[in-house]
């Protein structure tokens, strides 16, 4: 591809704490890494984030689940595509854009044995770098859910077999049947920044699982969490979280969005270690905690951001009342502030889905949100006043911030 | 022998529409076509050997159903895909 952004000698993921730091001046740009069901795009701010430029689209016409930054070299980039018809690839660029290539071996699981019947990978729908002691190793959770890893920067996949054949997968994840709308996925795969060993996923549906030997077993983590569209609301497993996310600076505070409520943890309690706590009771009845994304502040590890969706009777998964709005917490969820200051205050009735919003490191954070009808929206004061910054886009699936040098 | 490719596939072929393969048979086709435009044969076929949805392969004009299907020199491979959706 040669329609992409100039490549950058190196940039860092924005969400990186390295990156982060208050600037009178700053000398470095904010780029979007914008991933839509037509294709890759880039947009790369000024310094100040006030004016954007569009770069794109990569590979149009595929759809486009995730596009990720590696932070340990600043230059590499996973696309996760398919198209349509042709089955799921990754697309890895090691010069921010400039060119691409197809994986070697994208994730595929292992053929079955004669006669019997193989899993096969719809969509790779989210991409983890891997430790930052580990270049190189990148994780892949696709749909059905599933985890895959490379070792050689995403060129090649390896099925995750602790994961993939654990005897209590299919239980666990329940049958095809019981994923989205648009397949079941495996999301949030998340390192922990202390130890490579210790992962986290989330599943939808399935719930939210841990493993401390880097894949070779895992344990669900969901006890607290709401799953009330079962008999017993609060199963082992089960559950429907829609976005997870682990604070870069005390990674053992734990956030998630769910399909049935906003929760904290707080690993290193001695009483609740293992528990979530909802905190998402505080929010306005009116608008409730049901959602997709959830974005957390790079540095305070008690504030962060949501986007509330109607999840009401049939589940419309559009702005409640046609009003949208973002919300955030400064004291770990027991207040929220609603911040809708520039958005559209009546028949508006996009979403945001759960890869879709993003934050910046700089302070004031930048907070910045696709739609489900093209939009991408910028609050660079911490959401206290929303612009629109691109539309007329294909529907955003994800958004990821990173720093780049001028 | 000739394989027709989809407008899908072009990024593979170098915008070839025809190019050569060889094989005794579509499995065997398939693999020869992924050693001259690597990457092509996934995006086909799944992992567990199976044609991909909305993908269709004809020999001679006769649309084939799985891979084991023996081929001639002489044989014409047509590979489609269904155009359809949003």
């Amino acid at each position: 591809m040669k329609n992409a952004v100039k490549a950058p000698a190196q940039a860092k993921a924005a969400n990186s704490p390295k990156a982060s730091g208050k600037s009178k001046s700053p000398t470095t740009s904010v780029a979007l890494l914008v991933a839509t069901k037509k294709g890759g795009f880039i947009l790369v701010s000024d310094p100040k984030r006030r004016q954007w430029q569009m770069r794109g689209p990569m590979y149009l016409g595929n759809i486009v689940h995730h596009m990720m930054l590696d932070p340990r070299d600043g230059r590499t980039l996973l696309m996760a595509a398919k198209t349509g018809h042709l089955g799921p690839t990754v697309y890895r660029s090691t010069n921010f854009g400039k060119t691409w290539k197809e994986a070697a071996k994208p994730p595929a699981f292992p053929k079955a044995p004669e006669g019997q019947k193989g899993l096969t990978v719809d969509h790779v729908f989210w991409l983890t770098p891997g430790h930052a002691g580990e270049p190189g190793v990148w994780y892949a959770g696709t749909s059905p859910q599933a985890l895959f890893r490379s070792e050689d920067g995403g060129d090649t996949w390896e099925s995750v077999s602790g994961f993939n054949d654990h005897p209590m997968r299919l239980t666990w994840v329940g049958g095809g049947g019981d994923g989205t709308p648009d397949g079941p996925k495996m999301h949030s795969v998340i390192v922990d920044p202390r130890d490579a060993n210790h992962l986290y996923i989330g599943m939808s549906g399935g719930g939210v699982f841990e493993s401390t030997d880097r894949g070779a077993d895992w344990k669900p983590l969901n006890a607290g969490s709401r799953a009330d569209f079962f008999p017993d609301p609060l199963p082992e497993f089960g559950q429907d979280p829609h976005c997870v996310r682990i604070h870069p600076l005390n990674p053992d505070i734990l956030y998630q969005q769910n399909h049935c409520g906003i929760y904290r943890m707080d690993r290193s309690s001695p009483t609740n270690g293992n528990r979530w706590e909802r905190i998402g009771e505080k929010m306005p009845k009116a608008v409730g905690d049901i959602g997709f994304p959830m974005v957390l502040h790079p540095r305070d590890p008690n504030t962060c951001w949501v986007f509330p969706m109607d999840g009401t009777q049939v589940w419309p998964r559009t702005s409640p009342g046609g009003k949208p709005a973002a919300y955030v917490t400064r004291n770990g969820g027991k207040k929220w502030q609603r911040l809708d200051n520039g958005l559209p205050t009546e028949q508006a009735w996009f979403t945001v889905f759960r890869q879709a919003m993003t934050a910046d490191a700089r302070d004031p954070v930048g907070i910045y949100f696709g739609t489900t009808c093209g939009e991408i929206w910028a609050g660079t004061n911490e959401g206290e006043k929303w612009s629109c910054i691109a539309r007329h886009l294909p529907h955003v699936y994800a958004i990821e911030a990173v720093e780049l040098p001028q | 022998m000739k394989v027709i490719i989809p407008s899908p596939l072009l990024s593979y072929t170098k915008q070839l529409k025809e190019v050569e393969a060889e094989g005794a048979t579509i499995a065997e086709l398939l693999k020869d076509l992924n050693r001259r435009y690597p990457g092509i044969r996934f995006r086909m076929i799944d992992e567990q050997d199976a044609i991909r949805p909305h993908m269709k392969i004809f020999v001679n004009g006769e649309q084939v159903m799985g891979l084991n299907i023996p081929l001639q020199a002489a044989d014409e491979i047509h590979i489609l895909q269904a155009l359809s959706g949003g």
